[in-house]
């Protein structure tokens, strides 16, 4: 009928060549080692299905080996890192948290607002098929600079397809970051973060077992959609990629909603074997991945799957990355159970297979076998390669280190100098973003975007807290990649204590550039040694992530950015701290090391000289786990009204924040804070280990006390009244400019047309 | 313990369609926070003999593809509400639930898309313009309350003549305003006309709004103006 | 058979879609253009051939689910695809 078929004379049963294993980024080894596998040739049905589960995407070749380095367990994890869907954390009264962060950067360059929906979507996917019900999500992005029109299309379309998905989906958008820097203009970054809860005893694996039980095909149609597109994630954009424009996938959050209380019913009943998502890779990867996990096999009947249009061929079935769809193994005998609740939900479940006995993936279509090969040789932690990687420190970093940012002239004009820090898109206000979000659909947010440092959200039927929060300061992690990203660990989980959660666990998304490109490597090497330092420093495991290689656009990799998504949890929900000044007459606190500089790699030198280069600072890995009990403590006896950390911009930008971030309730401060040595690095220094607090006068010893205890150096260093920010004569500005200055910054980019 | 005097407890019924996301939402607010009893009433049930109130929760039922509330309006289970309406109970429509009393017509007027042609999600000052109403009996006429909205399509809109008639009728019952009460173009966040954020049908015992009550009942979340909202309907209901 | 209902607001209802895009085009300088009104196509494919019946029902089906007609107007064009003629 449709004259648009690809290949009329498709035959899934010819002999792959080598010329299609290179297009589809296999090398020759790799062919030749399907070969050997085989004991034959590889149909391109086969050929197909090995391309897609050893690319980068799906197979961590050129990173597990890292990966492996990590503190991946911890007694609160119920699984570790990798074994199922995303991490899974005890936090007690048989309830688990689980969690996990994703990339979605390839699709989102193409086409912003379905690629960003669509990564929600798959994230929630990968937190709902394990039984759990997801809290929040959370998403970190990165963009060029917004003085670009196309820049601006990019983070318009990103933040409409998550507001789109999430909001729809029904689960609040919680918390996040974003980051401007011309480096990502060509590639931005989109990593999508979920939180879900569940009963421990209703968890839903990923292993397939019991030969002969039923494998259902669950939700959406196939189509053409993303074909391609997990090998397509691991290769870097080209010029012309404008025209190349492969499928992109169409977001349903509606279906996916749908699927969600299906599948969370499901988990009531005892009909369920093993669920998992159809992601990348889709049917190929949710099966083989399923089947090795459980030393099982399965057999594939493909006239059996629900398509969507006429003349798809075997390979395109099997590697179609058509969204809202979930493979499922019923228990057999249980079926009726299966099909009754999908019923109810208005969805399609059909039997497309069964488990079988001996580890072989086989597909049929029309009585023929279109592809037989040994799932365990296909997946990450069997037989999919893992590469180690050559890596070189590139000659620049000791340059960039060597330069001492105490040798630029002192600003002549502090209030100027905060101004303009304040309307940088990175430091400003992300209102315009998070508004667009349904935040606060579900009645748990109990601090919501925008009040505090992390999100708090309340634990649906408990009296618990879950604060999170995801972070990474790129700029740190390109002058120096370790100890940036153990400043990412550790901001982190300053965030989070400083809401007044115990930091507990981490997940990771780890965006960089062409793994082969030694001097890329060395970035992501040093990463992942500094992050398994700060994490085994805080005993906050890794428990998943992702990384997302080839981030480059005409050969220039972006920055290296390796996201941290933190998780901390809090035993009475009702007890957490905003970030902003609450009421006139409270004592301004400094705690941790009042004479920090950390001018190298900062806001300030970024914005107002337009340098990034100097040494960045190190973390005192002790001081911080102190900061973070004692935070956590004065959280729960209420000693404090407020805490804030201090990042990009100082404790200037820090102490700006807290008077004008609550618009209710904006107050001023007056800080008696004289510096001893440069204004610049006073004001406007990022030094780690360092946070912002507001005490009741009335609760000033108690504090006092808690903090000697806790062995964390304070200070006090003003008062919190009146209508404006003033710092001895370095700063005085009226809060309406102050905030002026922080609201209308990214407003006024994007109405620009 | 209390008086001797019993209360009766009132009963709730909460509609879910294919696509409702603020159902717990409302189940919690009237059953956990104000005590009452409150059941998920699945869009293809039709009796709601058992209900003193019937809520239609905000989300996005079958997507809001095609508009907002359009298709669920045909639900089997909606026969059943206008039923239920005409015979004087008590309807609350939430956000995609005013949606879809408009499109059932229990209530005039239309949804469109906000102004601004994004999505919303912010706490707004609502004037209350009525407190003879079952859902405002607690709450004195021109109060200042604050709720969140969070919603894609909330500009209210009505032909001229209709919506004359609204205002003589006194239908209007929440109107967007600034923090001390006044009505002000910066303070409608959608455009709807008039500042309209939530209305009644003219015998009063419907109501639609857009900003979303029940998000604002457990003190967790925020100043609990929405309790107030429920607690009148509750006492209304045990006073007649 | 097939049918494409065109569906737009009514002509006194504000389009805030139609003039954002009215405010691009003159910006990227197509002054000529004087208003935009969006709406809606929606294609229908019909298991009938009988037209006269059939466009009684597509009107009542565009009134009661299509279109909100407080605010909307349609017009319905039906296209006979069946190139085989087989009927």
């Amino acid at each position: 009928m449709s004259s648009r078929e690809k290949e009329p004379t498709h035959n899934p049963l010819r002999p792959g060549t080598l010329e299609e294993a290179r297009a589809q980024t296999m090398n020759e080894e790799e062919f030749e080692r399907v070969k050997e596998i085989l004991g034959r040739v590889p149909n391109v049905t086969e050929l197909a299905i090995f391309a897609v589960m050893w690319s980068e995407h799906c197979s961590y070749k050129n990173s597990i080996l890292e990966l492996k380095t990590l503190p991946r367990s911890g007694k609160r994890l119920l699984v570790d890192a990798g074994q199922e869907n995303a991490g899974l954390v005890d936090i007690g009264d048989g309830l688990a948290v689980a969690f996990k962060i994703e990339s979605h950067n390839h699709p989102s360059a193409v086409e912003p607002f379905q690629g960003a929906a669509t990564g929600v979507g798959g994230i929630l996917r990968d937190i709902f098929t394990m039984g759990a019900r997801p809290l929040a999500v959370l998403d970190s992005l990165r963009f060029g600079n917004l003085d670009d029109a196309h820049t601006r299309f990019l983070f318009d379309g990103v933040v409409r397809g998550i507001g789109h998905y999430g909001n729809c989906f029904g689960v609040p958008t919680a918390a996040g970051e974003v980051n401007f820097d011309p480096a990502y203009s060509g590639n931005p970054l989109i990593n999508a973060m979920a939180v879900g809860v569940l009963h421990v005893d209703r968890l839903m694996t990923a292993k397939a077992s019991g030969v002969g039980n039923p494998v259902f095909y669950v939700g959406s149609r196939t189509g053409r959609d993303g074909i391609h597109g997990a090998t397509f994630a691991s290769e870097e954009l080209s010029g012309d990629d404008d025209a190349k424009r492969p499928a992109v996938q169409v977001g349903d959050p509606f279906a996916e909603k749908l699927l969600l209380e299906a599948t969370l019913e499901l988990a009531e009943t005892d009909a369920v074997v093993s669920i998992q998502d159809m992601g990348a890779a889709g049917l190929t990867c949710s099966s083989t991945e399923m089947i090795a996990a459980g030393g099982v096999g399965m057999d594939l009947d493909l006239d059996k799957i629900p398509l969507r249009q006429d003349g798809i061929v075997p390979w395109e079935i099997l590697l179609s990355e058509s969204q809202e769809r979930m493979l499922l193994i019923a228990r057999k005998g249980h079926e009726h159970k299966i099909r009754k609740v999908f019923d109810k939900w208005e969805l399609q479940a059909v039997e497309v297979g069964r488990i079988t006995e001996g580890g072989r993936f086989r597909v049929f279509q029309k009585g023929e076998t279109v592809a037989d090969v040994p799932a365990w040789d296909l997946v990450l932690g069997g037989g999919a390669p893992q590469y180690k990687r050559e890596y070189r420190k590139p000659d620049a970093l000791d340059a960039l280190a060597a330069f001492d940012p105490l040798t630029l002239p002192e600003p002549d004009d502090c209030n100027r100098t905060l101004l303009t820090l304040l309307a940088d898109p990175d430091i400003a206000s992300k209102q315009w973003i998070y508004e667009q979000y349904d935040h606060s659909v579900r009645t748990n947010s109990a601090l919501e975007p925008g009040f505090g440092d992390a999100a708090v959200i309340r634990v649906e039927g408990t009296d618990k807290g879950l604060a999170v929060k995801t972070d990474c300061n790129a700029r740190y992690v390109r002058l120096n990649p370790r100890r940036g990203t153990i400043l990412a660990v550790a901001e982190a989980a300053r965030n989070v204590a400083c809401v007044g959660a115990k930091p507990v666990a981490i997940t990771n998304c780890l965006n960089f550039g062409h793994p082969y490109k030694p001097e890329v490597y060395y970035f992501f090497h040093e990463a992942v040694a500094g992050m398994g330092e700060a994490c085994r420093a805080f005993d906050t495991p890794v428990t998943g992530g992702n990384v997302s290689f080839y981030n480059e656009t005409l050969g220039q990799a972006v920055l290296a950015t390796p996201v941290i998504g933190m998780l901390g949890i809090m035993d009475d929900v009702t007890r957490f701290n905003g970030s902003s000044f609450v009421e006139s007459g409270d004592e301004v606190y400094l705690l941790g090391d009042a004479n920090g500089h950390g001018l190298g790699g900062s806001s300030y030198l970024k914005v107002i000289h337009d340098k990034v280069a100097g040494e960045i600072s190190t973390v005192d890995l002790d001081h911080e786990n102190r900061l973070f009990d004692l935070l956590v403590k004065l959280a729960e006896k209420q000693l404090i009204r407020s805490a804030h950390d201090i990042s990009d911009g100082g404790l200037a930008v820090c102490l700006a924040e807290c008077c004008i971030t609550d618009r209710r309730t904006m107050t001023g401060v007056s800080v008696d804070f004289p510096a001893d040595g440069s204004i610049a690095a006073h004001l406007f220094g990022e030094s780690p280990g360092r946070v912002v607090v507001s005490v009741k006068p009335e609760l000033q010893t108690d504090f006092e006390r808690e903090a000697r205890e806790c062995r964390v150096p304070f200070r006090w260093i003003g008062s919190t009244g009146g209508d404006n920010f003033r710092w001895k004569d370095y700063i005085d500005l009226p809060l309406g400019e102050l905030a002026d200055a922080y609201y209308n910054s990214i407003p006024d980019f994007m109405n620009r047309s | 313990m209390t008086e001797p005097e019993t209360i009766e407890t009132t009963r709730w019924g909460v509609v879910i369609f294919p696509g409702s996301n603020c159902d717990k939402d409302a189940l919690d607010a009237v059953g956990r926070i104000c005590g009452q009893k409150a059941t998920p009433v699945w869009h293809r049930d039709i009796d709601l003999e058992e209900f003193d109130g019937i809520i239609l929760p905000g989300g996005f039922s079958y997507g809001d593809y095609l508009r907002a509330g359009a298709i669920a309006r045909f639900a089997e289970v909606m026969e059943s509400v206008i039923e239920f309406a005409g015979h004087g109970g008590l309807v609350i429509g939430i956000c995609n639930g005013f949606q879809v009393l408009a499109e059932t017509r229990l209530l005039p007027g239309a949804l469109m898309r906000n102004k601004d042609l994004r999505f919303i999600c912010r706490e707004v000052n609502l004037r209350v313009e009525r407190s003879d109403t079952p859902f405002t009996n607690m709450i004195e006429t021109g109060r200042v309350i604050k709720l969140p909205i969070a919603h894609n399509e909330g500009s209210f809109y009505l032909p001229p003549k209709q919506l004359e008639e609204l205002e003589s009728n006194r239908q209007v019952l929440f109107r967007y305003c600034d923090p001390n009460g006044n009505i002000t173009a910066e303070s409608n966040p959608n455009g709807s006309l008039n500042n309209i954020a939530g209305i009644v049908n003219r015998q009063g015992n419907v109501l639609g709004m857009m900003p979303h009550p029940e998000r604002r009942c457990d003190p967790l979340l925020g100043d609990p103006d929405g309790f107030d909202l429920f607690g009148s309907a509750i006492d209304y209901i045990n006073r007649n | 058979m097939k049918a494409r209902v065109s569906v737009r607001l009514k002509p006194a209802i504000l389009d805030p879609q139609g003039k954002a895009v009215l405010n691009s085009l003159q910006q990227l300088g197509y002054d000529e253009v004087t208003s935009v009104r969006i709406g809606k196509l929606i294609e229908l494919e019909l298991d009938s051939h009988d037209s006269g019946d059939m466009e009684q029902r597509l009107e009542e089906l565009s009134r009661r689910l299509l279109t909100n007609p407080l605010m909307e107007t349609f017009d319905i064009e039906l296209e006979d695809d069946d190139r085989t003629g087989d009927h």
